[in-house]
């Protein structure tokens, strides 16, 4: 786990705090989108500067699915696996780009470059199953399709 | 803009916006919501943009929310006429922009099935046994405009209620029998009647949308195509209760619908409908928005309020309900986005409108999603008390590729599925109850002969035992016990007693658990079993799934005669597990296959079967 | 005052009094496990339910949590409560079998099969040292972690705590890991020899008794009559 410096932590929250007030889940949203994940450094100084017990800050930060504590990739693929999507074979996909990508669901490459992730629902299931990429929704995949999406990343890394 | 200041400022600027607007226009209305912008409606708008550079006199466009067609994206509405064009490319848009002008209709963009053409919205089936009361305003608005929303009528309850006495509004919706169209269907009229009868002078009302159900999302389309109309309702429903501040607690995951709820909130801020003394009526409502941080159970009322709070989503036990003490400790009134958006209508059509609608205990019209192995998928509204027959095959077009229709699941993970010897049910809360599961917020998957229902009962269980909050032993060990013993099932390991053992599990899970998630995490398990026992046998007795959907059930082959010798399915194996030269059959070695399905999905000669 | 009624007892209540509260005041014996006197009811092990309303109308409520309310019906022990009990057990037991609580109030209520899967976990998550912790000690060092199948009882980042004064109060208070049973593992997950007429496992096994207190049998839990040193 990368450490993030005391200071810089001390900041974004500070920061954040004034945007967002004494709400913690907004507040910790901020910084997961500052830094895409929640550094240990920043929890400590949203209990101290809110003055909620650490165990509090942890305990949210680790029950809400859009928090992650170690950092992500730099690219996201999501996988629906609502209804609809599982219906339409959103499981196989997944299993799929878990075999290309060779982490499991929830896991990110140890080279920092792709997470994927598993949502329940984006609420698009007319075209299911869904495929994100890095905020981009495809729609109707299928296995082979989904990766070949992340092949084309990587090839485009490569160049 | 200007700050209104009275019922009567708000008059002259929808006069106005209208006066501004050329009736003998044409407006080409695009259904860019996030559906819409999956399949490429962005880049039709800008085709669109350029298309009718030079005519803009006589052609505008509308950038607007959803049109409910989900299945005929991107598609187009063009007024005055609601001719409806379907599957649109970035090259399309010259030749409808010419056809406009000329006043002429292309004709392979139409709607048509069964060699039968529908020009008009009003024609096409999907579109015909609808009655699209909250959703009908959607290609009229775009949302990220309030000038659209005004134009059509937009706030002018406001005007109507100041003049009346809170109670007076709270007896209307009482009187109209609107329920809550998020899960349990409680009386709305009433909710709003204990909250407002609590003693204290801080309330408050929350506006759940946190739309979990996997399959349902007409409260996304609802907050992405027409923001203010929950507004407006909100507004009225604070008015009503005695609340001065509200609250939208809305799903992260949908990013469209926080944008445009959030850019709705400043428009109308910015005009003086939110914040002190509204259209100088002495009355005061600020809304602030909270972001869902991606917990399902947080839809439940009091995990809602303590996740706002910022506390973990662990549900409490109620008494004392959220009316009572909620928010803050305040009594709190929560309802779901599509029930907000039906206030203004009641109110202005009235009570007995509305309660005309539907059946005796189920009013109006109900937003349902239906999605899965559906011809027609998309968001349709239709009256309360319609057939489930009627909406999957009238409206819905039955399962796509011929196949026939086994079930519907209702109702999201809290729900059940319905065989399709039921589907001449009513659609109406009791009756969907009464059948295993439940209205909820409207969720209907379809399902089709190639659904293994053992399969997706698992896969309610495997979503539940993530979602549940972890507190009541019976939801937590229970949901994960069901998950065990179907996987058991689903991989050939189960037996007869296991059933047993589910349905008496499935009962204690009912029965003991806290909140409605514990409460009903077994009617998908329990539905199932009622109703496709001999699904569930075919995998215990005969170690087979019928449906061809569990994998360690089922074989891939290929097929001797259907094998052109492609090589794609050899190319694309992950595990090298396809043998074969080029224009010679293929085969499969079972000993290396893992069941990906890559082989079966890519085949274009429908020469991988599954057996 | 509110006036109910608990199998067929009529009682005035005072407010803010739960349903257990008043049935032990009564002397019923409704089964507990995560809840204890001092700290707050968290109404998660689900063990104290009870039966309430009339006629077709009744449902399932924890005792420990239901607040007492104005005409509230309450039967503390019908067929429908006693069976739920017994199935929530056995999913408690199948998850932390070498706790002796669990063992032995299974032995009480007469649980005579576990039909799933033993986990054999060290915590059941009934939250008493959460709550010990916070209301009892002033430390807040424990919490929940997590949720669903993933939820978990520990210190922030899973790290010794600065909170923690290591009092002790949550090891005191755990139903999994007090007199756990440190014998050999029984031969079925469902054990109970301690509280029914058998002998203790650690009794049939060793030689002397194995008590993970080290207190070799001298605090008598364990001890039936008739049993020997």
């Amino acid at each position: 786990m990368t450490e993030v410096a005391v200071a810089e932590a001390s900041m974004v929250v500070e920061e954040s705090i004034e945007r967002q007030g004494e709400f913690l889940i907004a507040v910790l949203q901020d910084i997961q989108e500052h830094y895409n994940y929640l550094p240990e450094a920043a929890l400590q100084e949203v209990a101290a500067r809110l003055d909620i017990p650490l165990r509090d800050v942890y305990g949210v930060a680790t029950f809400y699915r859009s928090f992650s504590l170690a950092p992500k990739g730099e690219h996201i693929v999501t996988v629906c696996l609502g209804t609809a999507c599982h219906v339409r074979g959103g499981a196989r996909i997944v299993e799929a780009l878990a075999r290309e990508l060779e982490i499991e669901a929830g896991e990110t490459t140890p080279d920092l470059e792709f997470t994927l992730e598993t949502v329940n629902c984006l609420g698009c299931c007319a075209i299911g199953p869904i495929v994100v990429v890095d905020g981009e929704y495809h729609g109707e995949m299928t296995a082979q399709g989904a990766v070949n999406l992340v092949r084309k990343i990587q090839k485009a890394e490569r160049v | 803009m200007a700050n209104l200041r009275s019922i009567n400022d708000l008059e002259r600027l929808r006069k106005e916006i209208v006066k501004d607007r050329d009736p003998d226009r044409a407006v080409i209305s695009i259904s860019s919501a996030t559906c819409g912008q999956a399949r490429g409606s962005l880049d039709i708008v800008q085709a669109f943009e350029e298309a009718i550079g030079g005519h803009e006199d006589r052609i505008s466009l509308r950038v607007t929310g959803c049109h409910g067609f989900c299945n005929a994206e991107p598609n187009v509405i063009i007024y005055p006429g609601e001719i409806f064009y379907q599957h649109l490319k970035p090259d399309d848009a010259s030749r409808v922009v010419e056809s406009v002008l000329k006043e002429e209709i292309v004709d392979n963009l139409v709607v048509s099935e069964n060699g039968d053409r529908f020009v008009h919205l009003c024609e096409i089936p999907f579109y015909r046994s609808q009655v699209r009361a909250i959703m009908g305003d959607n290609p009229l608005i775009d949302p990220t405009r309030i000038d659209d929303y005004i134009a059509v009528g937009g706030y002018r309850m406001l005007g109507k209620i100041f003049e009346m006495e809170p109670e007076e509004v709270v007896e209307e919706i009482k009187r109209s029998g609107l329920r809550g169209r998020g899960g349990a269907g409680f009386s709305t009229g009433k909710k709003w009647e204990v909250t407002r009868q609590q003693p204290g002078p801080v309330k408050y009302i929350i506006c759940n949308a946190d739309e979990g159900d996997p399959g349902a999302y007409m409260d996304r389309s609802i907050l992405e195509s027409n923001p203010h109309s929950v507004i407006e309702g909100m507004i009225l429903g604070a008015y009503a209760i005695g609340a001065n501040e509200g609250w939208i607690y809305v799903r992260n995951e949908y990013p469209l619908a926080v944008k445009h709820i959030m850019l709705a909130l400043e428009q109308a801020e910015g005009l003086g409908l939110l914040g002190e003394s509204i259209l100088g009526s002495g009355f005061s409502f600020d809304i602030k928005v909270a972001r869902g941080a991606g917990a399902f159970v947080c839809g439940e009322e009091t995990a809602l309020i303590y996740s706002i709070e910022g506390l973990r989503g662990t549900p409490r036990q109620r008494p004392p309900f959220p009316a009572q003490r909620g928010l803050f400790g305040r009594p709190t009134n929560i309802n779901n986005v599509e029930t907000w958006a039906n206030v203004p209508e009641i109110l202005e059509k009235g009570a007995d409108w509305f309660s005309g609608i539907g059946t005796k205990t189920s009013k109006g019209t109900k937003i349902f999603s239906l999605v899965g192995k559906i011809a027609n998928t998309g968001l349709v509204e239709v009256p309360m008390g319609i057939t489930l027959r009627e909406v999957i095959f009238d409206v819905g077009g039955g399962a796509p590729g011929g196949k026939s229709v086994k079930a519907v699941q209702t109702g999201g993970p809290s729900g059940g599925c319905i065989p399709a010897e039921l589907f001449g049910l009513p659609v109406d809360y009791e009756s969907l109850t009464e059948a295993g599961s439940i209205m909820g917020s409207g969720g209907m998957i379809v399902m089709d002969e190639n659904t293994c229902m053992v399969d997706v009962a698992r896969y309610f269980t495997h979503f539940l035992q993530d979602e549940s909050c972890g507190k009541c032993v019976t939801c937590r060990e229970g949901t994960q016990r069901m998950y065990e013993i179907l996987t058991d099932i689903v991989e050939g390991r189960g037996s007869e007693e296991d059933l047993d053992l589910l349905e008496q599990l499935g009962e204690t899970v009912k029965d003991t658990s806290l909140c409605g998630l514990g409460q009903t995490a077994a009617n998908p398990v329990l539905s199932t079993i009622e109703y496709f026992r001999d699904e569930y046998m075919a995998h215990i007795r005969d170690k087979k799934c019928p449906a061809g959907v569990c994998k360690a059930l089922i074989q891939y082959t290929i097929d001797e005669e259907a094998c052109t010798g492609c090589v794609l399915c050899k190319k694309n194996c992950p595990q090298e597990a396809i043998l074969g030269e080029p224009k010679k059959l293929h085969t499969i070695i079972q000993e290396k296959c893992i069941k990906c399905g890559i082989c079966h999905d890519l085949c274009k000669y429908d020469a991988v079967i599954i057996s | 005052m509110s006036r109910i009624t608990i199998d067929g007892i009529e009682i005035d209540a005072p407010e803010g009094w739960t349903v257990l509260e008043t049935a032990r005041f009564l002397g019923l014996e409704i089964p507990t496990l995560c809840y204890v006197e001092g700290l707050s009811p968290w109404g998660g092990c689900r063990l104290c339910t009870v039966e309430i309303g009339q006629g077709e109308r009744t449902k399932l409520v924890t005792a420990c949590t239901y607040p007492v309310e104005e005409g509230l019906v309450v039967r503390t022990a019908t067929k429908r409560v006693v069976e739920a009990r017994k199935l929530i057990l056995e999913l408690l037991i199948a998850q932390c079998p070498t706790s002796k609580r669990l063992q032995d109030l299974a032995a009480q209520m007469g649980v005579q099969e576990v039909r799933f899967k033993p986990k054999w976990e060290n915590c059941i998550y009934c939250g008493l040292c959460v709550r010990m912790c916070e209301e009892q000690m002033m430390a807040k060092a424990l919490g929940f972690v997590d949720r669903g199948n993933k939820l978990r009882i520990s210190t922030p980042f899973d790290k010794s705590s600065e909170e923690c004064r290591r009092c002790g109060g949550c090891m005191y208070i755990c139903p999994a890991c007090t007199l756990r049973c440190e014998g050999a593992q029984p031969e079925e997950v469902l054990c109970g020899r301690c509280e029914s007429s058998t002998q203790p496992t650690c009794l049939e096994v060793h030689d002397n008794y194995a008590c993970w207190m080290g207190l070799t049998g001298d605090c008598g839990t364990c001890v039936k009559e008739g049993a020997e040193k």
